[in-house]
């Protein structure tokens, strides 16, 4: 089943250099959100604290613009249903899973890059803190955006749905993201943040299992 | 039909007694309560805002249960059911937030400090919203039925994060937070038994005027369903 998942992972992923949406439209998008900030704040000093919130914002929507590739696409092209008979719903959901996580990760450094090299208040602390918060963090962000793709294409509901639904259901996980994003500009130790780090690692258990149980009722038609 | 009046009279009394019955320092005949320091009048908010903020929760586990259900069986019924549960539950979930804000503009002096727990029912409002959304979004009836269970199971999984690990981490002003060094005026007692019991009483009284809006709300959508089929059959 791994390798299966991992050949549909290699399919998407090559699709995408081919097309390079993801490198064109998505990186446009992360400089356009971060330019869209810089130009609002003009001259005004903004806090460090405010711009450890901004970042998850600009995350937030760079996600929403980015990730529902993964089942829209099959559903536009056509080949859902193909998908459905080629391989088990979970192998097609490990495979897609795999495939936003990459995205996610590679999205995220690109904008924490650029975010600390436009925002000079951006000074991280506790790296150890922002790398676990960063991993853990994507993760869910990953996961359950896959999730709700996978809703929204069979719903054929597409774009403006998809930040509705996402949104609630990611809101424990970017409140906490944040809390602890600010918790490493300001320098605070690993140990004291050990509740938002808990409460960070139990979203992302609980939606990786609860994502795989429900994933079939959403794929068989 | 008696029980229908028994509800009657239990919410006219509730409702009388939480409204006109006076707060004073030391009560002392029945239908006094006591004064809570900081509260004062703005108490007697507790026998609606609890109630609402309670029954929402209840609407949406009612709406996941049968979501669930509905996944197993493919039981339109319980499809209808959901539904049902979950257009109560978005009324109640307005009605706290309201009531959550208006006492807030008492106790905190603004209607809305984005206090964890404000920014918990607020979360389950986009929840409710979003969950309508999706369903007037689909057509097809089996679809519309299973997607919107996913997401209803989905969405209920975050609850508990909202609704007790992050009010209880975080400071905030709501009674019960981590800062907070009483736990509110229910569990800590400051209430007296008269006040205790008119609490009780009208979280009982709600709880079984929701039951029964609900079972119309879904009966009511069966038999409109049953209706439309063969209306759409007796055609041919």
């Amino acid at each position: 089943m791994n390798s299966k998942a991992f050949a549909l992972f290699k399919k998407d992923f090559s699709s995408e250099v081919r097309t390079r949406y993801a490198i064109n439209a998505l990186v446009m998008f992360i400089i356009i959100a971060i330019s869209v900030i810089l130009f609002s704040v003009g001259d005004e000093r903004i806090t460090p604290g405010l711009t450890g919130g901004l970042l998850w914002v600009v995350i937030f929507f760079s996600a929403m613009s980015g990730l529902s590739r993964a089942f829209v696409s099959e559903e536009e092209r056509g080949t859902a249903l193909t998908l459905q008979l080629i391989a088990s719903p979970a192998t097609v959901f490990s495979g897609k899973v795999l495939f936003n996580i990459i995205l996610v990760f590679l999205m995220n450094i690109i904008i924490t890059l650029l975010y600390s090299a436009f925002f000079d208040e951006f000074i991280i602390r506790n790296f150890l803190l922002f790398l676990i918060t960063f991993l853990l963090g994507n993760i869910g962000l990953a996961v359950s955006s896959t999730i709700i793709a996978a809703i929204i294409a069979k719903a054929g509901a597409k774009g403006t749905l998809y930040p509705v639904l996402s949104f609630p259901i990611l809101l424990p996980l970017i409140l906490t993201s944040v809390k602890l994003t600010l918790y490493s500009i300001d320098g605070t130790t690993i140990e004291e943040s050990i509740f938002e780090l808990a409460i960070v690692a139990s979203y992302d258990g609980l939606m990786i299992s609860a994502s795989y149980m429900l994933f079939d009722f959403i794929w068989k038609d | 039909m008696v029980w229908k009046i028994f509800l009657f009279l239990l919410l006219s009394f509730v409702s009388v007694a939480g409204i006109a019955f006076p707060i004073v320092e030391k009560p002392s005949a029945w239908y006094e309560f006591p004064l809570i320091p900081g509260l004062e009048e703005n108490a007697k908010i507790i026998f609606f805002h609890v109630p609402t903020a309670w029954l929402t929760v209840i609407a949406f586990a009612m709406s996941t249960i049968f979501s669930i259900k509905y996944l197993r069986k493919r039981n339109l019924d319980d499809d209808a059911k959901s539904y049902a549960a979950a257009q109560l539950g978005i009324i109640f979930c307005i009605l706290a937030t309201i009531t959550g804000a208006v006492w807030a503009k008492f106790a905190w002096g603004s209607f809305w400090s984005w206090d964890p727990r404000q920014t918990s029912i607020f979360a389950l409002l986009l929840i409710y919203g979003a969950w309508f959304a999706l369903r007037s979004s689909i057509e097809s009836e089996e679809k519309r039925a299973s997607l919107s269970s996913v997401y209803a199971i989905i969405a209920f999984l975050t609850v508990p994060f909202f609704i007790f690990i992050m009010p209880r981490i975080m400071a905030g002003l709501h009674p019960g937070s981590a800062d907070d060094t009483n736990a509110g005026p229910v569990v800590d007692f400051k209430m007296n038994s008269n006040m205790q019991l008119i609490f009780f009483l009208s979280l009982i009284g709600f709880t079984i005027l929701y039951f029964w809006m609900w079972r119309l709300g879904y009966k009511s959508i069966i038999y409109k369903d049953k209706l439309n089929k063969i209306l759409l059959t007796s055609h041919n």
